[in-house]
């Protein structure tokens, strides 16, 4: 039995990864715990001289301060802390040493000088790296300072690089040394200079800017105008991305308006419990969160239709509870709404306290796509916002589409003819509601990925929402968008220069404003289905 | 007198109420006052000085609901913003009230108000001077409500703002003004608000005779509103506008100007509103941003909705007894008020629609009804 038990132990040991070194670089690192800070540098370049990738773990903890030595046995180590209690692991083949204290180990000493050539030592090393990320992360750091010999190191390694971009990179940071270097000649410099005009890494900012101040005057008349081009394209970019957030912040708007927008242009109704509605969508998310705990990824696909199906249905029992008996007289319904509104917010408190829930974003759903360095877009962000533009499209669809749709549109333009017609106005009144809470309960599930989750949640969108409606025409899909959209974008353009508030405040007086001129909004029904 | 009576009892219809009411109104006032101020403590008569100040809260609100009640019942008008007219009014008492603070306050500086010093404002804004004169900040109190309900009014009744729109509209006034009130950069004491103020008119604001004076005022002044605004919808101007309710589109045909009926309403409503909130202020002690919260407009058109829109004393009742309900709710179950006043707002919508007034006529015209029916038989 026992014997079985350190059978399985060694395969245990054996397949843990560990590092399988020449037996010269063990040797040369076990030297490391005898040397003296002096020698080093000479050590680390006879290191950095076999050339292995696999040393990079060792070197990136000798830089954090983190390699150690056993006192007795000298054997190397590698310090990790991990939840606040620290583990000591052989730095060969990556085994906890047990009951190792402080007392035991000794620090392997770094300074500032071992750190800065670490530092070119890990860079060079990552340059030859067979991943192409590491590769380009690894120009990217050698940028920031660059002297004659990793001018040479890139030098030689450029022509050999498979990767486009790594390759236009590795010719920016050669450009931007040329280009600081008074040895080369005057025209190699100015076509060094135009070629960094192109990019837009800071570090090439920076040099740009350092030699604007050059003694040639040529020299440095060509980087201030390299340098306004690329401010220039700055400038574009952040454009751009204000842009996104525009856009981002639209997309919210119009998924919160949009099933508004229908219960509003097909029934009359205003639904002052729509806010509540997002609430729902937003806590079923949570709660399909806290039922599949071990699968957050996927949890959205649940959570997508079973809000939908949850503020659908409430929507549903809203409307055939109150809003039925309320026909025709939308200021009442108005207040009941409301009223079932604080029903449901106390409720939510009730049930899920008055305290704000996190939700947590599925990790595919999470980080951003960067496009260049000045630019990159939030992948939630985007996501939300193709699927606004989805939802809406899907809308569109079943209204011109579906029976269902097209019911809908008879009893909008004229109830009594469409109830002559045959056309049950009833269920039609209860499907549309179902449908403008259900869509609510979707725009929930996207909110839950951008802000906190909190009984409040709905009261913060509500008023955003009937703005939309309002301006962009009441009952009318396309409207929707257009005033979601010019909303978002304008909210967001006015925001860095008069604050997110003054923002808000002018965007509300804007729309009280407008509606003075086009009270039907901006796309008004026209013809027959006008009242 | 008999003359002053006669004038009152103009619109016997709807009004036959109004003078009773006031009568009891004002010598309920008076009694509580006396209980409150002659009797000893450890009399089962006696009415506290906090009873003294939430009874005067509770006129106040009572006076809110009567601005509604005038646009919305008699005029169709529903607004859900006249918090902000309320809000308005309270914040010109409070910075009379925060002027008469003078070198007391925190830094002692005897013309800034203690959140300007925070803020290291070097002197008075343009909008707070004159404010430590009590006639101008009262003129105020009524101005700025009724400016802002005429240019709201002007532009949204001229272009046929109605409706849903209109209640949307004037929702999104307040909650701009919200909104704005919470910044520090408008001078109004941002997200805190106006507070720790010390006296009105030299007399200490903590007195048990400040404030059943304060008490006093607030029910007179409540009584003339409605008596005054009893006549004036009994007149001819409140016969066209109940014409605007019930048809604006014949009224106007007629060749009546109905928009400008009702950007007088409006004002008139708003001006009493600002009434309010300048007598709620001292009352309260505090005026802050949260006033101006939307939630609170729409809270005053449940109060209107309760006691029945149409009749202003039904207004009157309705903020009375919900708030009075709100008081003693929030202390037994804290977080049960807002299920109570949600299921408030759908059960009166669904069965009174004419509120407690409507009910009190359904069943005696039923009484009436059976009574005539038993005299028939």
């Amino acid at each position: 039995m026992n014997r079985i038990l350190r059978l399985c132990l060694c395969f245990l040991v054996l397949t843990i990864p560990s590092l399988s070194l020449a037996v010269e670089t063990q040797s040369l690192l076990q030297q490391l715990t005898k040397a003296k800070l002096s020698q080093m540098p000479n050590m680390l370049e006879q290191l950095e001289a076999q050339g292995d990738e696999t040393l990079l773990p060792i070197f990136r903890a000798w830089l954090g301060g983190n390699l150690y030595y056993k006192r007795d046995d000298r054997q190397l180590l590698v310090k990790q802390k991990i939840n606040s209690s620290t583990l000591y692991v052989d730095a060969f083949n990556q085994q906890v040493q047990a009951d190792l204290t402080s007392k035991k180990v000794r620090k392997i000493k770094v300074n500032n000088k071992l750190r800065g050539l670490l530092r070119g030592t890990i860079a060079r090393l990552q340059l030859t790296s067979k991943n192409t990320e590491l590769r380009q992360a690894a120009v990217r750091e050698l940028m920031a300072d660059l002297d004659a010999e990793t001018f040479n190191t890139l030098e030689d390694l450029y022509p050999n690089e498979p990767n486009a971009s790594v390759q236009e990179m590795m010719q920016t940071a050669l450009s931007l040394y040329v280009a600081k270097d008074s040895q080369h000649s005057q025209s190699v410099r100015l076509s060094a200079i135009e070629f960094l005009a192109q990019s837009l890494e800071n570090d090439v900012r920076n040099g740009l800017i350092e030699l604007t101040q050059d003694t040639n005057a040529v020299v440095a008349s060509a980087a201030q105008k390299a340098l306004n081009k690329i401010n220039q394209s700055v400038e574009r970019y952040a454009f751009v991305d204000q842009l996104f957030f525009g856009l981002s912040l639209g997309s919210v708007l119009l998924l919160a308006s949009i099933g508004l927008a229908i219960t509003f242009g097909v029934m009359g109704v205003i639904n002052m419990a729509h806010g509540e509605m997002i609430m729902l969508g937003a806590y079923t998310t949570y709660v399909v969160q806290l039922i599949m705990p071990n699968y957050i990824d996927y949890s959205i696909w649940v959570a997508i239709p079973a809000a939908f199906l949850v503020s659908g249905l409430m929507g549903v029992v809203i409307e055939r509870l109150v809003i039925c008996r309320l026909h025709g007289r939308p200021l009442e319904t108005l207040l009941a709404t409301f009223g079932i509104s604080l029903i449901l917010q106390q409720l939510v408190r009730t049930i899920f306290s008055p305290l704000n829930r996190q939700v947590s974003t599925p990790s595919w759903m999470s980080g951003s796509w960067e496009i260049n360095p000045v630019l990159s877009l939030t992948l939630n962000r985007l996501y939300i916002l193709a699927f606004a533009l989805l939802v809406f499209i899907a809308l569109v669809l079943i209204l011109k589409k579906s029976a269902l749709g097209l019911n809908v549109r008879a009893v909008s333009q004229n109830r009594n003819m469409a109830k002559a017609m045959g056309v049950k106005t009833e269920w039609v009144d209860a499907m549309t509601f179902g449908l403008g809470s259900g869509i609510a309960g979707i725009a929930g599930v996207a909110l839950s990925q951008l802000t906190n989750v909190g009984p409040n949640l709905g009261q913060a969108y509500i008023i955003d929402s009937f703005m939309v409606v309002v301006f962009g025409g009441v009952g009318n899909l396309l409207g929707t968008l257009v005033a979601a959209f010019t909303l978002g974008i304008a909210n967001k353009f006015l925001e860095p220069t008069t604050g997110a508030v003054l923002a808000a405040i002018l965007v509300l007086v804007f729309i009280i404003l407008f509606i003075q001129k086009r009270p039907k909004g901006l796309f008004p029904q026209k013809g027959r289905a006008a009242e | 007198m008999s003359s002053l009576i006669s004038w009152f009892k103009a619109g016997r219809t709807s009004g036959q109420y109004t003078l009773p009411f006031v009568v009891i109104l004002l010598s309920m006032t008076v009694l509580a006052s006396v209980a409150n101020l002659l009797l000893p403590q450890e009399s089962i008569f006696y009415v506290s000085t906090y009873s003294i100040t939430l009874l005067g809260k509770y006129l106040c609100y009572a006076m809110l609901a009567l601005a509604v009640d005038i646009i919305w019942g008699y005029c169709g008008i529903l607004s859900l913003g006249h918090g902000a007219f309320f809000a308005l009014g309270g914040y010109a008492m409070g910075m009379y009230l925060m002027r008469q603070i003078g070198d007391r306050g925190v830094y002692g500086n005897p013309i800034l108000p203690d959140f300007m010093v925070f803020l290291d404002w070097q002197e008075l804004p343009w909008f707070w001077l004159g404010m430590d004169q009590f006639w101008f900040a009262m003129i105020m109190a009524v101005v700025v409500p009724g400016l802002l309900a005429f240019v709201f009014g002007w532009l949204a009744f001229r272009s046929r703002v109605t409706g849903v729109y209109l209640s949307i509209m004037t929702q999104a006034l307040t909650y701009a003004l919200l909104l704005s009130f919470f910044r520090n950069e408008m001078g109004f004491g941002g997200n805190n608000g106006l507070t720790d103020f010390k006296e009105i008119l030299g007399f200490d604001l903590q007195s048990d005779l400040t404030r059943v004076a304060l008490f006093i005022t607030t029910a007179l002044l409540l009584a003339l509103v409605l008596l005054v605004s009893q006549r004036i919808l009994s007149s001819r101007l409140g016969k066209v506008t109940l014409a605007v309710r019930d048809s604006e589109a014949r009224t106007r045909f007629i060749g009546y100007r109905t928009e400008r009926y009702k950007v007088w309403l409006f004002v008139y409503s708003a001006v009493i509103a600002g009434i309010a909130g300048a007598l709620y202020v001292p009352q309260v002690g505090i005026i802050n941003p949260g006033e101006f919260s939307p939630i609170n407009s729409i809270e005053i058109v449940i109060w209107v909705a309760v006691g029945g829109r149409g009749t202003l004393i039904g207004a009157i009742i309705g903020a009375l007894l919900v708030n009075y309900a709100k008081t003693r709710f929030t202390a037994i179950m804290p977080d049960g008020w807002l299920f109570a006043l949600g299921a408030l707002f759908v059960l009166v919508t669904l069965f009174l629609p004419k509120g407690l007034i409507g009910l009190y006529g359904q069943i005696q015209s039923k009484r009436q009804a059976s009574v005539t029916q038993e005299a028939s038989k």
